[in-house]
């Protein structure tokens, strides 16, 4: 019990520095937001007001959950299969795997989102290619909308949902799959209905993580959506330094902060922490 | 629910796997009659393992072949064997239910809804689950887990059931209680059972053979009594029990047997003198030798001092020392313990001459 108390002492101190940091910097700022958007620009509930009647406000809403939806399917998808890969395949498949997971994380967002442009745009890679084999006459519209910042947040997002994928695959024990198939069960079919299931609160992890992210993602839809496809995180900077509106920016990154709060309760609901490291 | 001729009759030719430059199983030829109960007995690393997952399919051998029912089926992978298989640990599938769990074998083998229904109740009865169906493998106990898995392994009437060590992690009273409800299971379905352990007393409670694994070697097969009472090689006499051991002179056949002389005294075997001439080493089980003030001429005895006893409850324990220095234990009666200590601690030990067995001298 001793040993207990004094384990559970030390990792509270242990976290205390980081902590205080979190309080200094995130959440008494945070505070001061959360009063502009009562106060700003006179006391009330106004801003809030706002939010409920205005269309721009709302279908900006709309757009940033379609996107962040979509994005978490393609991405969760596309990690589940470079995990298996990574956790499950040869010595040189993993190296492979794991050497795509981690390059990402070496280039900077910024330069990833020009990267995708130079790429995706009418006189990009993709689109001269295409016109010179012959596939297209017109240049395909794959940048400043939706499709490009999609292409552009999964690209971001994939490798941070194989973690929580490579934490339920390992912690899967074998013996399960062998059962499996001793029992007549094709390889196919054991990974549909053992593997998968399995793998249940990894998907989930992966998939909440990846739907926070995207939801607060700035750089890349700035970038990629060219002004038309804006999301939330972009409206409240528009709010906040271009049109001098702090009480309505407030009001959103309150019920942004709010949102993603719930979501993250939901998770750790659902999921082990452990899980996701 | 079994036809006894659906058990299948499994040939194992020369069967030998290598990982490397280890030598997991060597040259392994091994019949398995339909509808038996064979174990496999052996420390770990002794490839007893390797060769249950070479008869499920998940180990391709090195070399040999293994047929069933007269079929090669070396090449033919584990989902097309159609052999129950029951793992260490269970390995039940955490997030079906029992009955989806039981169901399963017969969902992959696209079973009408009706069949699998019935197949499945009759199952969960027979394993005396009934009132666990909805319940997760969590939220079983042990022993539970342990029946779901068999049911598991047997509701689509496999020719074999292979068990990896099954009972390993339950305690005592449950493991006994499991160990007749699978010798009842054998029975009961007829099927051909291969039964993986490491616990020597287990292996002869519940099997019709006994195979005895050392170093990927097979050692030597056969009834419980049989290798129990007349082992080929000091390894399987020491593994299946206690044992003395008497070094032994001038070993010759005789009628009906063979005799030879240890510490001064003649000594009679039933046993042949066919693999062992001149020194060999006379073996014993404890609890075949009995205390005597002296022993009569032409009985089987020599002369030992009682050092040490242990009480038992049900018997004692006796430790003692020969006139040459050779160490022997006897089982004996608690009230002939306690008179042998004191007596001047010096009596006779003798025991029939059926139950001395000759082992080679030295080495395995």
């Amino acid at each position: 019990m001793r040993a207990y108390l004094s384990d559970r002492m030390g990792a509270a101190l242990l976290m205390a520095p980081l902590l205080l940091f979190l309080v200094l910097a995130y959440a008494w700022p945070f505070l001061g937001v959360v009063k502009w958007s009562f106060t700003l620009p006179t006391p009330g509930l106004g801003q809030y007001n706002a939010l409920l009647t205005d269309q721009l406000v709302q279908s900006v809403f709309i757009r940033t959950l379609r996107i962040a939806a979509i994005v978490t399917i393609v991405s969760v998808a596309a990690a589940y299969a470079i995990t298996v890969v990574w956790v499950r395949g040869t010595p040189v498949q993993r190296v492979v795997a794991e050497f795509c997971i981690l390059v990402p994380f070496w280039i900077s967002v910024l330069t990833r989102a020009f990267g995708w442009v130079a790429l995706l745009s009418n006189r990009g890679l993709i689109n001269t290619w295409l016109q010179a084999v012959g596939f297209i006459s017109e240049p395909l519209a794959l940048v400043r909308n939706e499709f490009g910042v999609i292409v552009g947040m999964t690209h971001f997002l994939i490798p941070f949902a194989v973690f929580p994928l490579a934490s339920s695959m390992r912690s899967l024990d074998d013996r399960v799959l062998l059962a499996a198939r001793g029992l007549g069960s094709s390889r196919m079919r054991t990974f549909w209905s053992v593997f998968v299931p399995m793998t249940r609160s990894g998907i989930i992890g992966s998939a909440l993580i990846v739907f926070v992210f995207s939801l607060g993602f700035f750089v890349t839809p700035a970038i990629l959506g060219g002004g038309r496809s804006v999301m939330i995180a972009e409206l409240i900077y528009l709010r906040i330094f271009q049109s001098p509106d702090w009480g309505l920016g407030a009001a959103i990154s309150v019920v942004l902060v709010l949102f993603v709060g719930a979501l993250m309760a939901l998770l750790f609901r659902y999921v082990r922490p452990k899980q996701l490291v | 629910m079994q036809q006894p001729g659906r058990a299948a009759e499994i040939k194992a030719i020369g069967i030998g796997k290598s990982f490397g430059s280890f030598r997991a199983l060597d040259d392994l030829t091994l019949d398995i009659g339909r509808g038996e109960f064979l174990t496999l007995l052996g420390p770990s690393g002794s490839g007893k393992t390797t060769f249950l997952m070479i008869l499920a399919g998940f180990i391709q051998p090195t070399d040999g072949r293994l047929y069933s029912d007269g079929v090669d089926i070396t090449e033919r992978p584990a989902e097309q064997r159609a052999a129950g298989m029951v793992f260490q640990g269970y390995a039940l599938f955490p997030h079906m239910s029992v009955e989806a769990n039981i169901a399963f074998p017969l969902k992959v083998r696209k079973k009408s809804s009706a069949e699998i229904k019935r197949r499945v109740g009759e199952m969960i009865e027979r394993v005396g689950l009934k009132g666990h169906e909805k319940k997760l493998p969590s939220q079983l106990s042990g022993g539970q887990q342990q029946r779901v898995a068999l049911a598991r392994a047997l509701v689509f009437e496999p020719g074999v059931l292979l068990l990896d060590e099954p009972f390993s992690a339950l305690d005592k009273g449950l493991r006994g209680q499991m160990q007749a409800e699978m010798k009842r299971l054998h029975q009961e379905t007829g099927t051909t059972f291969v039964f993986v352990t490491h616990d020597q007393s287990e292996a002869l409670a519940l099997s019709s053979r006994v195979a005895i694994f050392n170093h990927g070697k097979l050692l030597q097969v056969g009834a419980p009594d049989e290798v129990y009472d007349r082992p080929d090689n000091r390894f399987v006499a020491e593994f299946l029990g206690e044992i003395n051991m008497l070094p032994l002179k001038g070993v010759r056949p005789a009628d009906n047997g063979s005799t030879g002389v240890c510490e001064d005294r003649a000594i009679s075997m039933r046993c042949k003198a066919e693999k062992v001439r001149g020194d060999a080493i006379l073996a014993i089980r404890p609890e075949y030798m009995s205390i005597a003030p002296e022993a009569a001429v032409g009985e089987n005895g020599i002369a030992a001092t009682a050092v040490a006893s242990t009480y038992l409850g049900a018997a004692t324990r006796l430790d003692l020392t020969t006139r040459q220095g050779a160490k022997v234990t006897v089982s004996v009666p608690n009230e002939v313990a306690a008179s042998a200590l004191s007596k001047g601690n010096s009596v006779w030990l003798t025991w029939p001459a059926e139950k001395g067995f000759l082992l080679p001298d030295g080495g395995q």
